[in-house]
């Protein structure tokens, strides 16, 4: 009913206390959102389980969207600050098994051939800090532009260039590893 | 040279699965019941910032509460072996001196239109259908603020105290809640001669009553569903009869005219449990299980507790054991049992308390008892206090293992008590059930007022039981009345053979409670008789007129698996109601107006607000005047 209306639409009156407005959003966006929730924690557990944080945390967030800004730039805003929120929670109750770490179950990905990619991916993941990671998943996984991804990260388009040179770094690292093995 | 980075962006956009549709359709479930919440939080919050000035009255009820319960001799030795229980509630942060609250004119109380048509229908709704689902909820953690839409009167009354001082909010009709009520279809009219035999448990929870005010006060009438009516008239103390001697609680049956029937009678049972007047009381040890999910963060849920629970601890004595146990984002033991004398590191702990994050799904349940156990010691008094806005996800996700866990710890001696915070989310039917399958009370906290109440109740009754498992039977006579019927009780229905297997658990009366169960009574010969006599039926009884029933009442001394019985007839005679009697008809009539109807004839709200203004007496506390107030609310809501 709502198709042609715009995001931004959607989230304003939502904001204004439209019910359906803020069902139509979601449902627009809950697969992007899953698909960016799984490039920032890699199981299929941890992005539902973040997906769903922040799918509870949106009726409260939608308040500080900005008529001005693109809903899914501060979507991304909202979905990185949520997967922050997760680590440090995860960090505190002791439960080390933060996602790209968690090798086994992706382990046991069915696919043989999906498997190896994803092995490779959880290894690759696994050897960035947290905000290469998270700048990695919205350069390459969501190809933002790096000047984008500045905004969602609120970050200068130079630490992003930064960032990825460090992700240039890590990647070599582990490529010659690889060559070694 | 982009190779690396070619490969990576191949995986990253490889990599995510397609969704789970059952993970999505939760997910957008569990958005959706926030957005509604939400709403509700915004138009909560900006109902009004007059808090009624009740200082006096708060600091009154605590003294005398702490002053009445003493004696460690006396309250160990009616606990009986080992532990019982016990639980806390204060409340009342900036409190204005000048003591009695305030009355306000209902009359002045405007409530927007929108509000209340919208929302009848939607909390009516429940969600029960998936109980996996009732007992997991993420909420956001709402703040407020929204342009100005509608403004409502500032003197509606009692509700939202607690709310910030800010006049410029939205009005947003909470949309379709997820409360859940447990109630009964309203009992129907027995015919004696087929069914002389009535049985229930009694009920001392209050939680019905906070609900309907709650409703009241936000402009809306309240669901029927959310009315039991024996806890709107058990909300409110009575001074009856005292039991004396060693006897734990004293019926006292009378027989009155029924205000809204000249032609039927009530037959108003009243209970009374004792309060030991003592000088020393055991050692409490009180847990705390507090619900930390994000939608806690609304000013009347975290924050008053909170808030009362700061007041509470300058009135536990030294040998006193706090512990705080949370569930949802920050999980876990927060404070180890501390001494109450130890009051920094409780106010540290405390100050920590935040709401925030999503449900962890810790066992919370169990590690509350579990730091229970470690606190109890021979004579002293332990109960776990659950305080939440409907988010039982406590670690048991199943309610049936849930309420066995609960009975079971019950019956080990650690007792549990449930406390209702906020609406829109309320699960009252949980509430209810975990508090009877763990012999405390469950309560519903929605005002300074209220907090204040089930403190001075969770300190002197809740808090020391003195008789378990009590039940009702009450035999009618055929040859003196012609049709009955149990104002209220539906949800502590028992079958007749339950009320001598000691085995059947029911209700449980604290130090100081009073209980009150009213049957309408329609007497032979009398035309209010609904019922044509049969044709063909046996020849009635015509002995014994002069004794219109028999009341029997079992109970268990707290410790004792076997009950003991008490048997009193009714006599037919009709005497005047007292203050308290006439009282608690008015309100028993105000709960059928709210409920059903059906057998109220013409009596309207105009009549049960004479009766209930008439019958008013010293009122203490105000809790009749406030009912009144609630009276005049619901007349200006459906005149409209």
């Amino acid at each position: 009913m709502r198709m042609n209306t715009s995001d931004e639409a959607l989230a304003i009156a939502a904001a204004n206390g439209d019910r359906d407005a803020f069902a139509a959003l979601l449902s627009r966006q809950y697969d992007r959102l899953f698909a960016f929730a799984f490039r920032l924690t890699g199981t299929r557990h941890d992005a539902e389980d973040l997906t769903q944080d922040i799918c509870a945390a949106l009726p409260g967030k939608l308040r500080n969207f900005r008529a001005d800004a693109r809903f899914t730039t501060w979507l991304y805003r909202v979905a990185v600050n949520a997967a922050h929120d997760r680590r440090r929670r995860a960090a505190t109750h002791a439960r080390a098994a933060d996602g790209w770490g968690d090798w086994e179950v992706n382990r046991q990905a069915s696919n043989q051939e999906a498997a190896t990619q994803l092995d490779w991916l959880t290894k690759a993941m696994s050897t960035l800090p947290d905000d290469l990671r998270d700048t990695v998943a919205l350069t390459l996984g969501e190809e933002l532009t790096q000047s984008e991804t500045a905004q969602v990260l609120g970050l200068s388009e130079g630490t992003i260039a930064w960032r990825m040179a460090q992700v240039k770094d890590h990647l070599r690292a582990l490529h010659q590893k690889e060559e070694q093995a | 040279m982009n190779d690396e980075f070619d490969s990576l962006k191949a995986a990253l956009k490889a990599a995510p699965p397609a969704p789970d549709a059952d993970a999505k359709a939760r997910a957008l479930r569990i958005a959706q019941e926030n957005f509604d919440q939400h709403q509700e939080t915004r138009a909560a919050a900006r109902q009004t910032d007059k808090r009624p000035t009740l200082g006096a009255r708060l600091s009154e009820g605590v003294d005398w509460m702490f002053k009445t319960l003493t004696t460690r001799a006396a309250l160990a030795a009616t606990t009986g072996i080992a532990t019982v229980a016990v639980a806390f509630f204060v409340i009342a942060p900036q409190l204005d001196p000048t003591g009695v609250p305030t009355q306000t004119d209902a009359s002045k109380t405007k409530a927007p239109a929108t509000v209340i048509a919208d929302d009848l229908g939607a909390l009516v709704r429940s969600d029960r259908a998936a109980p996996e689902t009732a007992l997991r909820k993420i909420a956001p953690a709402p703040q407020a603020t929204a342009p100005e839409v509608l403004m409502m009167e500032p003197e509606a009354a009692f509700g939202g105290q607690m709310s910030p001082a800010v006049d410029d909010y939205a009005v947003m009709p909470p949309q379709g809640g997820t409360e859940a009520f447990a109630n009964g279809e309203p009992n129907p009219l027995k015919i004696t001669s087929q069914e002389p035999v009535s049985t229930f448990s009694i009920d001392v929870d209050t939680a019905s009553y906070a609900i309907i005010r709650s409703s009241l006060n936000n402009g809306q009438l309240p669901p029927p569903d959310a009315v039991r009516v024996e806890e709107m008239v058990n909300y409110f103390p009575y001074a009856y009869p005292a039991p004396e001697g060693d006897a734990p609680f004293q019926p006292t049956v009378s027989v009155i005219p029924t205000p809204w029937n000249d032609d039927t009678q009530l037959v108003h049972i009243a209970i009374q449990g004792a309060l030991p007047e003592t000088t020393e009381r055991p050692p409490l040890n009180l847990v705390f299980l507090i619900d930390t999910s994000g939608s806690m963060n609304s000013q009347n849920k975290l924050p008053l507790l909170k808030q009362s629970f700061r007041l509470m601890l300058s009135k536990l004595r030294p040998e006193d054991e706090v512990a705080i146990v949370t569930y949802a984002g920050s999980a876990g033991q927060v404070l180890a049992p501390t001494p109450a004398s130890d009051r920094n590191t409780i106010l540290a702990a405390l100050s920590q308390l935040d709401a925030g994050g999503s449900t962890a799904g810790q066992a919370g349940l169990q590690q509350a008892y579990a730091t229970a156990e470690t606190m109890t010691k021979e004579g002293e008094v332990t109960r776990v206090l659950l305080a939440t806005d409907g988010d039982f996800n406590v670690g048991l996700s199943d309610p049936k293992a849930l309420e066995t866990f609960i009975s079971g710890k019950r019956d080990q001696g650690t007792y549990l008590s449930v406390l209702g915070f906020g609406r829109g989310n309320l699960d009252d039917a949980t509430m209810q059930a975990l508090a009877q399958n763990g012999n405390g009370q469950a309560a519903y906290i929605d005002t300074l007022n209220e907090a204040q109440k089930v403190l001075v109740d969770q300190l002197s009754g809740a808090l020391f039981p003195i008789a378990n498992d009590v039940k009702i039977q009450v035999e009618f006579n055929p040859a003196a009345v012609a049709e009955y019927r149990l104002i209220g009780y539906e949800t502590r229905a028992l079958n007749r053979e339950d009320f001598n297997n000691d085995k059947v658990d029911a209700g449980e009366i604290g130090a100081g409670h009073n209980v009150t169960a009213l049957y309408e009574v329609t007497p032979v010969g009398s035309p209010a008789v609904l019922n044509d006599p049969l044709r063909y039926s046996a020849e009635q009884t015509t002995a014994q007129t002069d004794e219109l029933g028999f009341l029997r009442l079992r109970y268990k001394s707290p410790g004792d698996a076997d009950s003991q019985l008490i048997e009193t007839p009714i006599a037919t005679m009709v005497t005047e109601a007292s203050n308290d009697t006439r009282f608690a008809t008015a309100i028993a009539g105000f709960g059928q107006l709210l409920r059903d109807q059906k057998y109220l004839r013409d009596w309207t709200i105009d009549q049960a607000i004479d009766l209930a203004n008439s019958a008013k007496g010293a009122d203490p506390y105000g809790y009749r005047a406030e009912a009144v107030n609630l009276m005049r609310l619901y007349q200006s809501l459906s005149a409209e």
